[in-house]
This record gives structure tokens, C-alpha cells and sequence, in this order.
């Protein structure tokens, strides 16, 4: 495997050393670009039945889990690829990417000391170092590996409470009920073709199930991060929150420079009973291809979560900085009366990045309520498109939404698009619409500017201030990374 | 004949085009019919739109593709009276009166009256057998075809209103169009094609009227051209109230050349499935564009409203106010959308879609769609869905106010956010009584 030089600049720590940062956002290239050297165990191109069955002898998995995937397999092969999305890109050869990679040694360990220290490494220049992630911050980590996890933390602190928080795989064997009973309840492999290769190739993801009145203590977070040369990562997250219980989970990752396009064709389902509420939170800052567009991630996720259960409450929020092509709606089904879904989204597209993201709320218990907040910035080459879709259903007496989209543009080479679809079947319903495009503010750069502030941190103020909405909705930890990885995204895009 | 002859509708419209050429007689010898043969060939290699098309996501046209409709030249012409045609004139202001039966000229029921020197306002066809240079340069040059719909106009064009104001005319009064259609013993299709052209620091303003004389089944596909050169002023009011059984297809596409000023306004009322299209193509600096509409649907209709701003030059400005009120089982369309050009820097682009709902069964899919490639833009859209506000209502009942006059009162004030914009009074209140007619509700008058 070929091993690329380091080339990570220091990192800012003080954002106020206006300087040192502007140095920092011209210099750096993608900062968390390095390839770990460990030895995969990784499956021959191509895609077919076998595969599919080797996947899941692979991970031990039960019949009725390996009947699953591959009637998603034979699904997948009757579909179509969509074409609809706003994003242009070469054809996908799905015979050319390796559907499994696996770290060779699978470690089943207690403690952190038994971690294959290059692994620790590659933590550690993520910056997340386990231990002091485990010791300060309180969160437990469920780092996936590739495609496997390698090591869970808190799980102990989690058992009792009777959280479960482990990998799909373990959750297959442990709590094959629970899995069988809502695996594909909300995303069917028949919704989409991606959703279908999901199912017929995942790989592993996070499992959570938060029991009846059980808030949970601590915010959960999985990192992901995708190593082996020209693998595709095929996540696949289940949460669920029984009758009043709570659980905020955090999803981030980041990946190294490569130049082979990679896919990555993640599902996550989420399910909400009785007053119960699931807060999901995503920095997604994959590698966006270099500044000629060359390379980067194919994100084609499917996300959506459904409140089933009355009073229930689902919040999305999401950072999309990354990825050369952005294409997902998280979506919140409001079955229950009273429920509430929330959506709250920044996508950033420089150099020749695409984005086509946004949210779909179906309206259909009584009283459900959304928002919808999304903030896209174009800079470069990038096209950003919101996609959004409000539909309320016959029965849906008194629901409402909101929603606002907003677009900023920086450059005259780059695109900002709105796709809002509205479908309202009851009278009672209210909803309301409004976006705005317009030119970041040659104004309040000059007014800034005045005041003796570069350009450069004159536009990232304007900008945070511009996202301000969805941010504080993140957590605290997510809310500084959050800025900082804007302010990179768009170095040198004005001026 | 019925359906069960053709494979399908399509070769229904192809097997017509023989009959339609010896009716044609000499006029077959015009540029036109070289157009004609064309959109004919277009025709034969497209099909009618279905919902997989995403432009026609929400409108199932099938019910249209059903009947075998006759296009209106190989037919008879129904004979309708001056008194008869009278209920459907907006009448008390002084304008220039153009007819059409089925799409086709009646010579006997308008009244043109004295046009400034050179303006030309009347029939097509007329001017395509006497006058073709007039119009060569422009007739299906400005619409393209994009769909089987006008492929069809196009192919089967024969007839239709023809505005020609010379450069720097204008023309005082408005120009009344009264297209009135009906079915006898066949079932019609009319189609009239329109051309508008105002040319250098001209002004017009253009009122067509579509109606159904009785509520009969007949289909009317309709294409408008409209070209705008510099420093133009058009104005074009379409109101639409074709029978409860017709079906009502219009594309209209506007070319704008700098500094012109296009003002469209649409009302809606009749129709059981209506679509239409409403484009503009903003050719030059400084233009500015405005779209007014207000669609009224009950029962079954079903009304949909496609608007497109192309925005291809810089410094241009284009403002879209469209409401809809639907009753009944009725649904509602609003696709709107608006492009900025890549070199349209400076451009100023506004769209509001606002839809009430009276009734439980009603429904609504609105998209407002904005593709913006140039950075120095302001561009906004809003939509918003709801009913009646119920506090507003109760505060008017609070007052002494009946139930359905209170409703009333604030449907009225919804409906003249767009009636108001009109700019002749005697319309305006003509338009006011429609409303309430077409909703079955207590009327408001003015004072």
C-alpha cells in the first residue's frame, strides 16, 4: 500500500491569532490526509452473489441475515441507477470496488493498551485520542475501522443503564430480535438503489438501543474513517429509542487523499416510540477531491427516521463540508400525533465540489410539526443544491412546518440551486416556505475590513455569523470543529 | 370513429393531417405549412407527457389523450350571434374587440375599430396569406417545441391572434380577445396560435378571454409567442374560464429584448385539467418582468401553473406574485421556477406562490425552484399553504359579521393582492364578481 507523506499543518488552536490561521488556511491542503499503513483483508473486486455470501460468513452472521442480504441483492440488480439529482459524475463501475476490507487482526479487547498501537496512532492524528476522549469528554467512542470496529469504549458505563451501544454485527448475534424487528423498518432495501447495495454489502455500523425512560448519559459518537485504497464503505447505523427515552449520537469523519472516486452508500435508520427523541448531529468532512476536482468521496447516504410514537422527536443536523459529491435528505416520517421533526443543515461546495442535499417531512399523525433550516455556501466551481420535500398527508389536522433555505455565493463560477417540493393534502395544515440567494456582503467585508480585519477572516465571521442557526443547534465539541473545518473548506475563496 | 381504430391518440392527430391539408387549399403554399410538416414529423416521435416526467410530475393528462378531438378547421363552425357572444365580453371600457370560435376568426363578431397607423391586430392567418414577411421571422421561431402538446399546436396551426405594433406606436386602448369555444357534434380541439410582437418603444396591452360557451367537453391547446423588442411595454391579461368539461393547455413564451417591460397577469377559473405554461426569456439589459396570477379551483378541477424566468442578462429584475384558492376536491400545481444566467450579475429575482385551502378534500403540490449560476444576484422565493386565519375570521365575527360574508371578506382581501395589480377598473371589478361566482360564496362589493 502506498504511503503518503505527512504533510499536516500545525493546528490552530486560538482561533483569535487571526495570523497564525490565515497561514494555516493557505497552506493547508487537506489536513487529515495520511493512509495508515496496516494490512486489510480485503475481498477481490466485483459484486455478485458470492460476495454478498462472503460478506456474511465472513462476519458470522446467522441464515436469516444472509437470506436478507442477498434478496437485497437480487432487488438491487432489477433497479435502476438514479439519474435525477443535480450532480454530475462519471459512471460508477460497481464491479470495480472491493465490497469488504477488514483490519487483519480483529481484535476483541478490554482495554485500550491491547489496540494495535498503529491504530492508536491514526486516532491520535484525527484527534481523537481515545483515552483523553474516554477521560475528559465523556464520550463514548465507537471508532469504525474501515468497516469493522475495532474498539468500543463506555460500553461498560452504557450496560448499566441497559443501553446497548455496540456494532451491527455484535447487535446481530447478541440481539438478533431487536435487530430482526426494526433492521430495515424505516430505510426497506426496496426504497433506493443505493439503499438496496447498502443492505446487500454492508459492512458494520453502530447499533444503539436506548430502553424504556432511559436518557442517556453521555453523547454517543462513532468516527468514521475510510483507509483501504479504493474500498467502498457501506455503513449502516440502527438506533432506537424505546417509550421516553433520549440519546443525542454524533456522527464524524474524515479520510485520506486518494485518487480513485470512492463511494460510499451509507443507511441510517432511525426509530422514535413515545415521547421519546433522537438528536443526530453530522460533521461530514470526507475528502472533497483536490482543488481541480480530481478525486474525492461519492456520499450517496440514505437517513431517515421515523416517529412512531406519539410526542416523539427527531433533530438532524448536519455539517457537510467534505465529499466531492454530497447526495442525501435526511428525512423524519411524523407517523405520531405530536411529533416533531427538526432538520438543520450547512453544506459548503468549493473548487468543483456538488451538493444535493436536504430533508423530506411526511406529514401524517395529527399536530406534527417540522422545521427545516438550511444554509448551503457556494464558492469555486461548487454547485449547491437544496432538495427538500414537505408532505402532508390526509390525516395530518394541524401540522405545520417551516422551512428556510438560504444560499451564499462567493465567486461567479459557482451555483446555488432550491428544489423545494410542497404537497399538502389537509386544509388545516400550514406551511410556509422562503429562501433567499445573494452575494456574501461586499458591505460588511468592507466594514470588517475597515476595522482592520482581513479579508480572508472578514468572509469566515460573515459566514459563521451566516450559519449561526445551525450550529448552536450542534453540540459543543461539534460546534468548534464545526467552524473551523468551514473556515478551511473555503480558504481562498475570496480575495 | 373511436379509439379502438388507432394504436393510440397519437396516430389519431397524425391520420388528421391529410384532411386538414385539402382544407388548407392554396394556403398550403405558406412557409407555414413547411413548419407545419415539421412539428407533424416532431409529433410522430414524441409521446404525451406522463408523470415520470418531471415537469409534469403532478398532472396526469391521460384523461385528456381519451377522446378523439377534432381539430377545429376540419370541422364545422358553430354561428353564434352578436347578443349571443355578449355575456362573455368584459364590457364598460372602451377597447379594440377580436373573436375567435373554436380558435378560428370571425370577421362578423369583432369590432377592431381604428388602430394607430401601421398596428396591425387580427387574424393570423390573414396575415400569413397577405403579409408573411411580417411574420416569418418570429411565427415558431420564439417557442420551441417541447412537448407533444405543442407539436400538436404547431402541426395543426392555422388560426389565432396576431398583434404586430411598429416601433415606437402605442396603442391607447386595450385590445379585447374573446376566444369562445364549443362542441357540436364533434368533439373539438382548438388551438389558436398567437403571435405579439411590439416592437422599439412600443406599448400594448392585451386582454384574451378564454371561454366556454356552454359546459361542454372540448379541448383547447393553445401556443402564444410574444416578443418584446427595446423599450417595449406589454401588458397581457389572460383569463381563463373555459367550460367545466374542457381541458385547457396554453404555453407561453415571452422574449424580452433591454428595457422592456412585460407585465403577465393570469386568472384562472374554469377547466377541468389546465396547465399552463408561462416562460420568459430575458434577452437584454435592464429588463423587467412581472407575473401576476390568482387560480380559483372547485370540484374536480384540477389547475396547474408552470412559470419560468430565464434571466440571461445582467441587471435585469423579474417579480412573481401567484395565489391560489381551491374548494372542492380540487387540486392545485405550482411549479416556479427561476435561472440566473451565469453572466446575469446584478440580477433582482422575487417569486411568491401563496395557496389557501377551503376545503378538507383540496390539495396542493407547490415547488418553487431556483437555479442561480451568477453570484452578484438577489433572488428570494416564498410559499406558503394554509387556510383561512381563524383568528382574523373570528375577529370579523366579533364585529357582527356572518360566518360565510366573513370568509368571504377574507378571501376577497387574499384574491386582490393580485386583482389589484390590473390596471383597468372596470376589469378589476368584473374579475372581483368571478371569484365569488366560481367559489359559490357570498359577494363582496366594493364601498
Amino acid at each position: 500500500m502506498a504511503k503518503i507523506e505527512e504533510n499536516v499543518p500545525s493546528q490552530v488552536e486560538e482561533t483569535s491569532d487571526d495570523m497564525k490561521m490565515l497561514d494555516d488556511l493557505t497552506n493547508s491542503e487537506y489536513k487529515w490526509g495520511f493512509i495508515t499503513d496496516i494490512d486489510s483483508d480485503t475481498v477481490a473486486k466485483g459484486l455478485n452473489e458470492k460476495v454478498v455470501i462472503f460478506i456474511s460468513q465472513k462476519k458470522n452472521e446467522p441464515e436469516w441475515m444472509t437470506e436478507w442480504r442477498l434478496k437485497a441483492f437480487r432487488y438491487w440488480q432489477k433497479m435502476e441507477e438514479p439519474k435525477w439529482a443535480n450532480v454530475k459524475y462519471p459512471p460508477i463501475d460497481f464491479q470495480n470496488i472491493s465490497y469488504y476490507s477488514a483490519p487483519k487482526q480483529k481484535p476483541q479487547l478490554n482495554s485500550l493498551e491491547e489496540v494495535d498501537p498503529e491504530l492508536l496512532k491514526t486516532f491520535e492524528k484525527l484527534g481523537i485520542p481515545l483515552e483523553e476522549q474516554k477521560i475528559l469528554s465523556g464520550v463514548a467512542v465507537d471508532a469504525v475501522f474501515d468497516s469493522v470496529s475495532v474498539a468500543t469504549t463506555f460500553k461498560e458505563a452504557l450496560k448499566e443503564k441497559g443501553i446497548i451501544f455496540s456494532s451491527v454485527s455484535e447487535a446481530v448475534k447478541e440481539h438478533p430480535d431487536l435487530v430482526k424487528k426494526y433492521l430495515g423498518s424505516v430505510v426497506p432495501y426496496t426504497d433506493n438503489y443505493y439503499a438496496a447495495l447498502n443492505a446487500a454489502v454492508f459492512s458494520d455500523g453502530s447499533f444503539v438501543y436506548i430502553p424504556k425512560g432511559v436518557r442517556c448519559p453521555m453523547e454517543l459518537s462513532t468516527y468514521f474513517r475510510i483507509n483501504s485504497q479504493e474500498t467502498g464503505q457501506f455503513e449502516r447505523t440502527l438506533i432506537i429509542a424505546e417509550e421516553g427515552a433520549y440519546v443525542s449520537y454524533l456522527e464524524g469523519c474524515t479520510a485520506p487523499i486518494r485518487d480513485n472516486n470512492q463511494l460510499h452508500a451509507a443507511v441510517v435508520e432511525l426509530v422514535v416510540l413515545d415521547n421519546a427523541q433522537i438528536k443526530y448531529s453530522t460533521v461530514q468532512n470526507w475528502y472533497p477531491g483536490d482543488k481541480e476536482g480530481k478525486g474525492g468521496i461519492y456520499n450517496f447516504v440514505t437517513k431517515r427516521g421515523a416517529c412512531r410514537g406519539k410526542n416523539s422527536k427527531i433533530s438532524w443536523t448536519q455539517v457537510e463540508t467534505g465529499s466531492s459529491i454530497t447526495w442525501k435528505y435526511p428525512g423524519c416520517i411524523l407517523q405520531g400525533d405530536n411529533s416533531v421533526g427538526e432538520f438543520y443543515s450547512v453544506a459548503v461546495t468549493n473548487n468543483y465540489q456538488q451538493a444535493d442535499t436536504g430533508t423530506k417531512m411526511i406529514h401524517i399523525g395529527k399536530n406534527t410539526r417540522s422545521t427545516v433550516v438550511s444554509k448551503g455556501i457556494s464558492a469555486g466551481h461548487g454547485n449547491n443544491s437544496y432538495r427538500g420535500l414537505i408532505r402532508v398527508g390526509k390525516n395530518a389536522e394541524g401540522a405545520r412546518n417551516f422551512t428556510q433555505c438560504d444560499s451564499m455565493l462567493m465567486g461567479d463560477k459557482c451555483g446555488a440551486h432550491t428544489f423545494p417540493y410542497i404537497e399538502v393534502e389537509n386544509e388545516s395544515a400550514k406551511v410556509e416556505h422562503e429562501a433567499t440567494t445573494s452575494k456574501i456582503g461586499e458591505d460588511q467585508i468592507f466594514y470588517l475590513n475597515q476595522r482592520g480585519i482581513a479579508t480572508e477572516d472578514a468572509v469566515n465571521m460573515i459566514v459563521n455569523g451566516f450559519c449561526k442557526e445551525v450550529f448552536k443547534e450542534l453540540p459543543m465539541e461539534f460546534a468548534v470543529e464545526a467552524q473551523k473545518l468551514l473556515a478551511i473548506s473555503l480558504e481562498g475563496s475570496v480575495g | 370513429m373511436n379509439n379502438l381504430e388507432f394504436k393510440n391518440i397519437k396516430d389519431w392527430y397524425l391520420s388528421g393531417f391529410d384532411l386538414f391539408e385539402k382544407k388548407l387549399n392554396g394556403e398550403s403554399k405558406s412557409f407555414l405549412h413547411e413548419i407545419r410538416k415539421d412539428a407533424l414529423l416532431t409529433l410522430s416521435s414524441l409521446d404525451f407527457p406522463a408523470n415520470h416526467n418531471e415537469e409534469w410530475k403532478y398532472t396526469n393528462v391521460s384523461p385528456i389523450l381519451k377522446y378523439n378531438f377534432i381539430p377545429a378547421v376540419n370541422s364545422i363552425l358553430p354561428k353564434f350571434s352578436k347578443k349571443e357572444i355578449e355575456k362573455f365580453l368584459f364590457s364598460n371600457f372602451d377597447c379594440h374587440l377580436i373573436v375567435f370560435i373554436n380558435g378560428i376568426f370571425s370577421e362578423e363578431l369583432s369590432e377592431i375599430g381604428a388602430l394607430p397607423d401601421g398596428v396591425i391586430a387580427g387574424s393570423l392567418r390573414n396575415i400569413v396569406k397577405e403579409n408573411p414577411q411580417l411574420v416569418n421571422n418570429y411565427l415558431t421561431r420564439l417557442s420551441k417545441i417541447d412537448n407533444a402538446f405543442n407539436a400538436l399546436n404547431t402541426a395543426y396551426s392555422f388560426d389565432g391572434l396576431a398583434v404586430i405594433v411598429p416601433d415606437g406606436k402605442v396603442v391607447d386602448k386595450p385590445i379585447q380577445v374573446l376566444y369562445l369555444n364549443s362542441s357540436g357534434d364533434e368533439l373539438i380541439l382548438s388551438q389558436p396560435r398567437n403571435l405579439i410582437i411590439a416592437g422599439k418603444n412600443s406599448q400594448v396591452n392585451i386582454i384574451t378571454n378564454y371561454c366556454g360557451f356552454d359546459q361542454n367537453l372540448y379541448f383547447s391547446n393553445i401556443v402564444t409567442e410574444l416578443y418584446a423588442d427595446e423599450n417595449a411595454v406589454i401588458s397581457l391579461c389572460k383569463v381563463q374560464d373555459e367550460s367545466h368539461d374542457a381541458f385547457h393547455i396554453e404555453k407561453l413564451q415571452a422574449s424580452q429584448k433591454s428595457n422592456s417591460l412585460f407585465n403577465h397577469y393570469s386568472i384562472g377559473f374554469g377547466g377541468s385539467i389546465v396547465r399552463n405554461d408561462i416562460n420568459t426569456l430575458l434577452d437584454g439589459e435592464n429588463t423587467e418582468t412581472h407575473y401576476y396570477g390568482l387560480y380559483l379551483a372547485n370540484g374536480k378541477q384540477h389547475v396547474d401553473n408552470h412559470t419560468f424566468i430565464d434571466h440571461a442578462k445582467p441587471n435585469c429584475m423579474s417579480n412573481e406574485l401567484y395565489k391560489g384558492i381551491l374548494d372542492g376536491n380540487s387540486h392545485g400545481v405550482f411549479n416556479g421556477k427561476i435561472i440566473v444566467r451565469h453572466d446575469a450579475q446584478k440580477t433582482n429575482a422575487y417569486q411568491q406562490n401563496k395557496t389557501i385551502l377551503l376545503s378538507k378534500t383540496a390539495k396542493i403540490d407547490t415547488k418553487p425552484q431556483l437555479e442561480i449560476f451568477a453570484n452578484d444576484v438577489k433572488c428570494s422565493h416564498g410559499a406558503t399553504v394554509g387556510k383561512l386565519d381563524e383568528s382574523s375570521e373570528f375577529y370579523i365575527r366579533s364585529r357582527g359579521v356572518p360566518q360565510e360574508l366573513a370568509k368571504s371578506m377574507l378571501i376577497r382581501a387574499f384574491a386582490n393582492d393580485v386583482i389589484e395589480t390590473i390596471k383597468i377598473d372596470q376589469l378589476r371589478e368584473q374579475l372581483n364578481h368571478m371569484i365569488f361566482e366560481h367559489l359559490h360564496r357570498v359577494e363582496i362589493h366594493n364601498q
